[in-house]
């Protein structure tokens, strides 16, 4: 049975995300609901996939436990009436849980144990919020495995702008207006909305209502404003809430297919699978995770950056997407890099960003038939970073 | 405006104890531009298990925010939609009960229709989006919306208030016929509540044209405002059949046919609401709106609707908790079952103690083809079962493991409860008890079957008669609701307990009896049937005394009860009753003929009489009129009840009108029958207070 065959990304979807706290959008809404909206959607969308030939649903989610506990990739699947006979599973790579159920179900497409799979994510980050029940191992400390501010990603934040001295808090704020604007104006220009999955929403307070944008994106952000905000994560220090992404609570999906199968299905695949990567880094620097991925994704590929025409970088810190930039040598500013803005505006419901970046690229790639590559790359809790190159095939 | 000024003066005082379904409005964005929705959410604040009703509380809620919608001018349309799992389920009954002027009771009909008829007369569409159990007033808020979703989900569609005694009077006799038609409007308005409140799911309410769009659960909502964005933008088209052209008046007159044979005018609800259907063809919606203001206030200031209310609360919250009942904690677990027996009803009750109790049963009987085939009958039914789909093959496979027969009672050694169904005779069930008594646990409770001994009695020689108790079935076992559970004059309270929980494990109402002979149903229906026998025996001519309690509305006559339960059986309980009470329970020696022929009653199959059987009951010399039937049995039964309260049978007469709505199919609208016999004037004294299933003073 082994093989090697081109996998393909055929769709993404993904729900409006929501500011996590009692007054946000989702506030009242299950995190495997959110999951279900974006499986039978895609399925919605891909009506030329008979729900018998998905192969498995892999869905991420850090905190597994509640309502994103029981198997999250199963439960949802039968919840989402998927038929009982496909299987499903639960991942977790904190917040690179989606892109690592797309690595991983394209690895066993790839390998001939599947021809379609759904892969996706979701973090209800209100209702788990961060750490919610870790019971972390006290030789991490005890024999100085990692720094004790390794565990507290805004520290591990403050920690690259050491490293990175160019980088300063005024470069972070720019950046983070840069990518409130960017949001904007993609919103204007309808290019967020074709991927969103409109969800129902409900409070006993309010009762129900409809999900139709993302609820963090603050346009009319100024460097000015941001200057002002606090810096919880050390006195003085660099990352804000203005620079970093939010707290958040979303899902998001994806169809991954093998290419043939995708023909023979007469699905439209909007990108083919090169390379992708991951790698590890020092836990309290894990921004600078993407580096080493994408040097290693590139390498895997026998590509280089130049051939590279647009990047969807998960910004979880500003810091963090400018050490990338400055060490591949991008402008903070360079146009091929999240052209519709970023984490920063969206916000960053964990597990789920992998498949955002995904449908981003999609959609992009659809527009610019000149541009051949494009990469999706984050960093990762725990010292790490993922990176996936995918061919255009708009 | 100032109507609702003068509504809510009358109305709102009365019901402060209303549970509020709040009008909760909330902007939505439709997808694909379609502009913006208020969706208002109708929830009363509670979960499922108290579902969303309309008093005039909620009804004024929903007044107002619809008064607000009104007033906008940024809408393109408006939405309505319940809490998870629940749409509404009508009228907020026990606020209907505490309206008792005419006045008021036009009232509560003005105001539903003033309020929910704006939904259809807003300046935008409208739309209910039908995601739960939509009963009555509930189904009428739909109604009233210019389109319709619903969810396949949903377990209960239905307008029930004939089966309680009122009409479907905010709207839905008026607008339901004109959207399905008037044959499939009678079926949702009369027959299925005439037939056990019969309930539509929620594919068959799409399919009858209830609502115009289905779908799935798992994200109604959000495919129901796409769908409904859709139709704002033409891009769907709803079709509507007008049904005004069609024939009315056949399935309107076919329907009062079949109420008739039913009722012969004992309830006037389903009656009203057939006036009102056949109006709805032609009456504008004022007109409409107006006759149904009139019926309902009829009909809630009736005795009828008072004792439909009555036996409604009896049936949902006396059946569950049963009067008198011990602690439930002192039950025991039952983990295996013995059966004594294996004829039709030991194995109709094997098959039920498997299904429900999930646990092994033993069938015993001396006979081993008599075992076989009581096992047999028991697999056939499982098999019967898997093959319409309500158990699966591997759920058929583990009842049909679970029930087992043996010729010896030495299988009864490790079970929990032992229920005997064997021949009604005393001797041969203290025989039983022995035997079984001689190799179960002491603790294992001992039940019988019987429908007329005394537990008491037949306790008297065991070691331990404080675990005998007393569990009266209604053939058919799988069927009939009621359990008659008799405390023996030894029977301990964990005994009692065990045997009240077994009935709730069964799914059963329990009703607790005292050892009285007879108990309550056969009791009451024998001196029932001894009357009428009585009155035929003295020359009344059998089909006049036949008919003449049809006017109760009964759902059988006298003589075709008897055929059902089989002469032999009635005389035989007959006889039990005549022993205890010869002075009000006679034997009849034409009874008794009919019992000798070996007919199985008066009626052919076909439900024509046989003379033959009808000529065995001729001769006497005073005969009665129907008239005087009729009095005489009302009389009788109105004694007997009285009787039995002061023997302590019951607890109270709640639980006699319980026992027969449950165990003898006695109707709503005579609350089952003590509230009949109160407000006809049978009785003596009064059984229930005024006001008490009836009109307060």
């Amino acid at each position: 049975m082994p093989s090697s065959r081109d996998v393909v990304f055929v769709d993404g979807v993904r729900t409006p995300f929501g500011r996590s706290g009692p007054k946000g959008l989702y506030a009242e809404t299950r995190a495997d609901d959110l999951v279900v909206r974006v499986i039978r959607e895609l399925m919605r969308r891909n009506p030329g996939l008979p729900p018998e030939r998905v192969d498995e649903v892999a869905i991420a989610a850090t905190t597994q436990i509640g309502d994103q506990g029981l198997t999250i990739g199963r439960s949802a699947a039968v919840l989402a009436g998927l038929p009982k006979t496909v299987p499903g599973y639960a991942i977790d790579r904190m917040c690179a849980g989606a892109m690592t159920a797309v690595t991983t179900v394209a690895g066993g497409i790839a390998f001939g144990a599947y021809d379609v799979a759904i892969a996706g994510g979701v973090e209800h980050m209100g209702r788990h919020p961060m750490g919610e029940g870790v019971d972390p191992n006290p030789r991490f400390l005890s024999e100085k495995l990692v720094d004790p501010s390794a565990l507290v990603m805004g520290m591990t934040a403050e920690n690259l702008h050491d490293r990175y001295p160019s980088i300063t808090k005024e470069r972070a704020d720019a950046y983070a207006v840069l990518s409130q604007e960017k949001v904007a104006k993609a919103y204007a220009d309808g290019k967020i909305q074709p991927d969103l999955v409109p969800t129902a929403v409900r409070t006993a307070e309010r009762g129900w209502g409809l999900a139709t944008q993302d609820e963090a994106p603050r346009p009319g952000t100024t460097t000015a404003a941001l200057s002002t905000l606090k810096t919880p994560f050390r006195p003085h220090g660099n990352v804000t809430a203005g620079n970093s992404s939010g707290i958040n609570d979303g899902a998001t999906g994806c169809v991954v297919a093998a290419a043939d199968v995708a023909r023979e299905l007469g699905l439209a695949p909007k990108m083919r699978l090169v390379s992708y990567a991951f790698a590890g880094v020092d836990p309290e620097v894990m921004g600078v995770g993407p580096i080493p991925s994408t040097e290693r994704a590139l390498r895997l590929a026998n590509l280089e950056m130049s051939d590279i025409g647009l990047i969807e970088i998960n910004e979880a810190f500003a810091v963090q997407v400018l050490a990338f930039l400055e060490h591949f040598g991008l402008a903070d500013d360079d146009p091929r890099v999240n052209p519709y803005g970023g984490a920063i505006a969206f916000g960053h419901p964990l597990a789920s960003s992998g498949v955002r970046l995904m449908t981003q690229l999609a959609r992009q790639f659809g527009e610019r038939p000149d541009v051949r590559y494009g990469i999706t790359t984050m960093c990762v809790g725990m010292g790490m970073g993922g990176t996936v190159i995918w061919e255009n095939l708009a | 405006m100032r109507n609702v000024d003068t509504w809510r003066a009358l109305l709102t005082e009365r019901t402060k104890d209303e549970v509020v379904t709040k009008a909760l409005v909330r902007d939505v964005e439709l997808p694909g531009g379609a502009g913006t929705m208020a969706l208002i959410t109708l929830d009363n604040g509670f979960d499922h298990t108290k579902p969303n009703t309309f008093g005039p509380h909620g009804l004024l809620a929903l007044n107002g925010a619809l008064s607000e919608i009104a007033q906008r001018t940024d809408l393109a349309a408006v939405g309505v939609t319940g809490k998870p799992f629940v749409f509404g389920v009508g009228a907020d009954l026990k606020g209907a009960a505490a309206l008792t002027g005419r006045e008021e009771a036009l009232a509560i009909g003005a105001l539903g229709h003033h309020v929910f008829r704006r939904l259809g007369e807003l300046d935008v569409p409208s739309f209910a989006f039908v995601n739960g159990a939509a009963m009555g007033g509930g189904l009428e808020v739909a109604l009233h919306c210019t389109y319709r979703t619903i969810s396949s989900g949903v377990p209960a569609v239905a307008l029930p208030e004939c089966s309680l005694g009122l009409v479907p009077g905010w709207g839905g006799t008026q607008l339901l016929p004109r959207l399905i038609g008037p044959a499939n409007a009678i079926k949702l308005i009369v027959e299925n509540p005439l037939a056990q409140n019969r309930m539509t799911r929620g594919r068959q309410a799409f399919e009858l044209g209830l609502a115009d769009a289905l779908f799935e659960p798992a994200d109604f909502l959000e495919e129901s405002l796409r769908w409904a964005a859709r139709v704002l933008k033409g891009e769907v088209t709803v079709e509507r059949t007008d049904h005004t052209a069609t024939d009315w008046d056949k399935p309107v007159s076919d329907a009062r046919f079949l109420v008739d044979m039913k009722l012969h005018g004992a309830a006037p609800a389903p009656y009203r609401a057939l006036d009102l259907i056949a109006l709805a063809r032609t009456a504008s919606r004022d007109e409409g709106f107006a006759a149904e203001d009139e019926a309902l206030a009829d009909l809630l200031l009736s005795d009828e609707l008072r004792a439909g209310l009555y036996s409604f609360d009896l049936v949902q919250r006396r059946a569950k908790r049963p009067a008198g009942a011990p602690d439930a904690s002192l039950a025991r677990k039952v983990t295996k079952v013995g059966v004594v027996g294996a004829g039709l009803m030991a194995s109709q009750m094997a098959l039920l103690f498997a299904r429900r109790l999930e646990v092994p049963v033993v069938l015993t009987d001396l006979d081993q083809a008599r075992l076989d085939k009581g096992v047999a009958y028991v697999h056939a039914e499982v098999d019967k079962l898997a093959g319409k789909g309500r158990v699966s093959p591997d759920q058929a496979n583990r009842l049909k493991a679970l029930v087992t027969g043996s010729l010896t009672k030495d299988a009864f050694a490790d079970a929990d409860f032992v229920i005997e169904a064997v021949f009604e005779d005393l001797a041969v069930k203290k025989k039983v008890f022995a035997e079984v008594e001689a190799v179960v646990r002491p603790d294992c409770v001992l039940a019988t079957n019987t429908s007329s001994l005394s537990v008491t009695a037949m306790g008297a020689e065991l070691a331990h008669p404080e675990r005998l108790v007393g569990f009266h079935f209604f053939n058919p076992v799988a069927v009939m609701p009621l359990l008659e559970i008799v405390r023996g004059g030894s029977t301990d309270d964990a005994t009692l307990a065990t045997a009240f929980a077994v009935g709730k494990a069964l799914k059963k109402s329990s009703v607790l009896v005292k050892d009285a002979p007879a108990f309550v149903v056969n009791r009451l229906l024998t001196r029932f049937m001894g009357e009428v026998i009585g009155a035929v025996d003295e020359g009344t001519p059998l089909e006049t005394a036949e008919h003449a309690l049809d006017g109760l509305g009964l759902p059988m006559t006298p003589f075709a009860l008897l055929q059902l339960v089989g002469p032999a059986v009635g005389m035989h309980v007959a006889e039990t009753l005549h022993e205890a009470f010869p002075e009000r329970f006679g034997v009849s020696a034409k009874l008794a003929a009919l019992v000798a022929s070996g007919k199985p009653g008066v009626y052919r199959p076909d439900f024509s009489l046989d003379e033959e059987a009808v000529a065995l009951f001729a001769g006497g010399s005073a005969p009665s009129t129907a008239e005087q039937v009729r009095e005489r049995v009302l009389k009788a039964l109105a004694e007997e009840i009285r009787i039995m309260l002061d023997e302590g049978v019951v607890a109270a007469p709640q639980d006699i009108d319980l026992c027969m709505i449950l165990g003898a199919g006695w109707p709503f609208h005579l609350g089952g029958i003590t509230p009949f016999l109160d407000r006809a004037g049978y009785a003596p004294s009064r059984f229930l207070p005024q006001g008490v299933a009836s009109l307060p003073v």
